[in-house]
């Protein structure tokens, strides 16, 4: 760093002369001086907005039907209680969809012309689910299975939510798998294979586990998706949170239900989302580090 | 095909050999790697193959291992033909050890878990048995206090020698060292070296790859010279290394005291 000052009053030989450290504190300045411009600047940027949206034409009237202090507090607690079946549905539907996504994705992984058909169903699958739009599957599955009257059948509405996101996010997160199986490099099956480990073996014991820890990232968005994508199970009746939203505005007439939804899954889904980048970001820096 | 009873003193030669290796033929698309490989390893000896990068070393040995698929020849391990169609490749690779260049070991996992997956997975002991064993490899090659380290906190020549008591820990009858000291900082070289110098008073039959022309001087009870794809000359250390016969071998060898490898 350098100070175009004179032998006298330069600040900067001032600074070193009470710090060791002398030029650290230099860039602690430059850091807080950043800081605060950015600080700064963000205000402007949201109060100008602000300002904007308040003095719009409609905007009375939005606030009244939007963000209605008196029907948010009488609506919230019901909007929270239904959350706990999209929670359900989560749950349940992530522990299948972990399972057969892996499952489709080591049938995609076989190798040699034995496993041709596997293959081709598990590729035939993945097209079909990735392609329909999920509200069509659940539509389809929702009211066409109990429809066909078969005794066997189940007939709730959260059964076949559970089993229509299974489909879909299956789909996804097998190709993500896949992603993870095909980075170990191939050295690391030729060692298992080496010791006499057979395919299944060192699938199971070692290329499956590394591939896993690799995807655990991209795994996570998949399930951000899916925590959103659990009210599109309101479709077919289920009562989730967005079903009880709709419920709600219409016995007030009034649109603030919807905001304290969106409220409820930014409290949720922002964690995560959060906890995910963190994730990356340190793979990233061991991809890094392990790359020396 | 020179007969090829152990050097080493004291080893019985024995009736069957080890590794027999007949007309061996390999080769990757257009290329032909191996070109007609005969080849005789007797139990308890020590053949090193030297050569040139790309003369087939390596895949040599990934034949022998069956991690390749074969184009023509035939493999026999200890008199049974392991190239007849129908062999079971498991049943076969958990009697020949393999050593890689760069070590291959499993991240994930601690050294102890490293050395005990095979013989707990495949050989199907208990894990406390699996374990025992392992211990007392790890400790006859002083590597016991770090068996419950993962790879990445190992230096390199650490983890060649955990790779070494990986592939030992299933017992082989035979093992292949494939370049095992290409990857290391010069001066973890000599650790991993000593441990197969160890092996070899030991009695282990191996086939090992290798560039280290003055450890292959010292260890080797034979030496091949290969060179595109063929065997073009073998015999004992003293005469490969004092007189070799075929000049492509004398070019080679000069090539490498040139640049100070031998």
């Amino acid at each position: 760093m350098t100070f175009g000052g004179g032998p006298l009053g330069d600040p900067g030989d001032l600074l070193r002369l009470q710090d060791p450290r002398g030029p650290r504190l230099v860039r602690d300045r430059d850091a807080l001086r950043s800081t605060a411009v950015a600080l700064v600047s963000t205000v402007v940027v949201f109060v100008a907005l602000g300002l904007l949206v308040v003095n719009a034409p409609g905007w009375t009237a939005v606030q009244r039907s939007f963000l209605n202090g008196a029907v948010f507090a009488k609506s919230l607690p019901a909007i929270v209680g239904s959350f706990w079946v999209n929670v359900q549905l989560f749950l349940v539907a992530e522990v299948l969809i972990l399972v057969l996504g892996l499952a489709l994705a080591i049938l995609r992984s076989l190798p040699g012309p034995v496993f041709f058909p596997m293959r081709l169903m598990a590729t035939i699958y993945t097209d079909i689910f990735r392609a329909l739009p999920g509200v069509l599957v659940i539509y389809i599955l929702g009211f066409g299975m109990p429809g066909l009257g078969i005794e066997a059948i189940p007939k709730e509405p959260f059964f076949w939510a559970v089993v229509s996101l299974t489909l879909i996010y299956s789909a996804y997160v097998s190709e993500v798998y896949r992603a993870g199986i095909e980075s170990i490099h191939p050295s690391q099956e030729a060692a298992a294979r080496s010791l006499g480990l057979s395919r299944v073996q060192s699938l199971r014991y070692v290329i499956v586990p590394q591939a896993i820890r690799r995807v655990i990232p991209p795994l996570l968005n998949d399930f951000i998706g899916l925590q959103k994508d659990t009210v599109l199970v309101s479709y077919v009746g289920v009562v989730e949170i967005f079903r009880q939203s709709y419920i709600k505005q219409a016995a007030n007439f009034n649109f603030t239900p919807y905001i304290a939804t969106a409220l409820v899954f930014l409290v949720v889904t922002i964690p995560l989302a959060r906890l995910t980048d963190v994730l990356v970001q340190r793979d990233r820096r061991r991809a890094a580090a392990s790359s020396r | 095909m020179r007969t090829a009873a152990g050097g080493r003193a004291g080893a019985p030669a024995a009736a069957t050999p080890a590794l027999f290796v007949a007309d061996l033929h390999k080769s990757f698309g257009q290329l032909e790697v191996l070109r007609g490989i005969d080849l005789l390893v007797a139990q308890h000896e020590v053949v090193c193959l030297i050569g040139a990068s790309g003369s087939g070393k390596s895949t040599l040995l990934r034949c022998v291992n069956l991690l390749e698929p074969i184009d023509a020849g035939r493999i026999y391990l200890a008199g049974e033909e392991i190239t007849a169609p129908g062999v079971d490749v498991n049943r076969i690779r958990r009697r020949i050890g393999i050593v890689f260049q760069a070590f291959n070991l499993f991240p994930h996992m601690s050294v102890l878990a490293n050395v005990t997956l095979a013989p707990r997975k495949v050989l199907r002991l208990a894990p406390a048995e699996a374990a025992d064993r392992a211990l007392a490899l790890l400790e006859r090659f002083g590597l016991a206090d770090k068996r419950a380290e993962f790879p990445d906190r190992l230096s390199g020549g650490q983890q060649q020698r955990v790779a070494i008591v990986r592939a030992l820990a299933m017992e082989p009858e035979l093992l292949l060292l494939d370049e095992v000291t290409s990857a290391l900082d010069p001066e973890l070289v000599a650790e991993v070296l000593a441990v197969i110098r160890e092996l070899a008073r030991g009695g282990m039959t191996m086939l090992i790859a290798t560039h280290e022309m003055g450890f292959a001087r010292d260890i080797a009870n034979r030496v091949c010279f290969l060179d595109a794809g063929r065997i073009l000359e073998e015999g004992p250390p003293e005469q490969i290394f004092r007189a070799p016969r075929a000049e492509r071998t004398q070019r080679f060898l000069q090539r490498v005291m040139e640049a100070g490898r031998l």
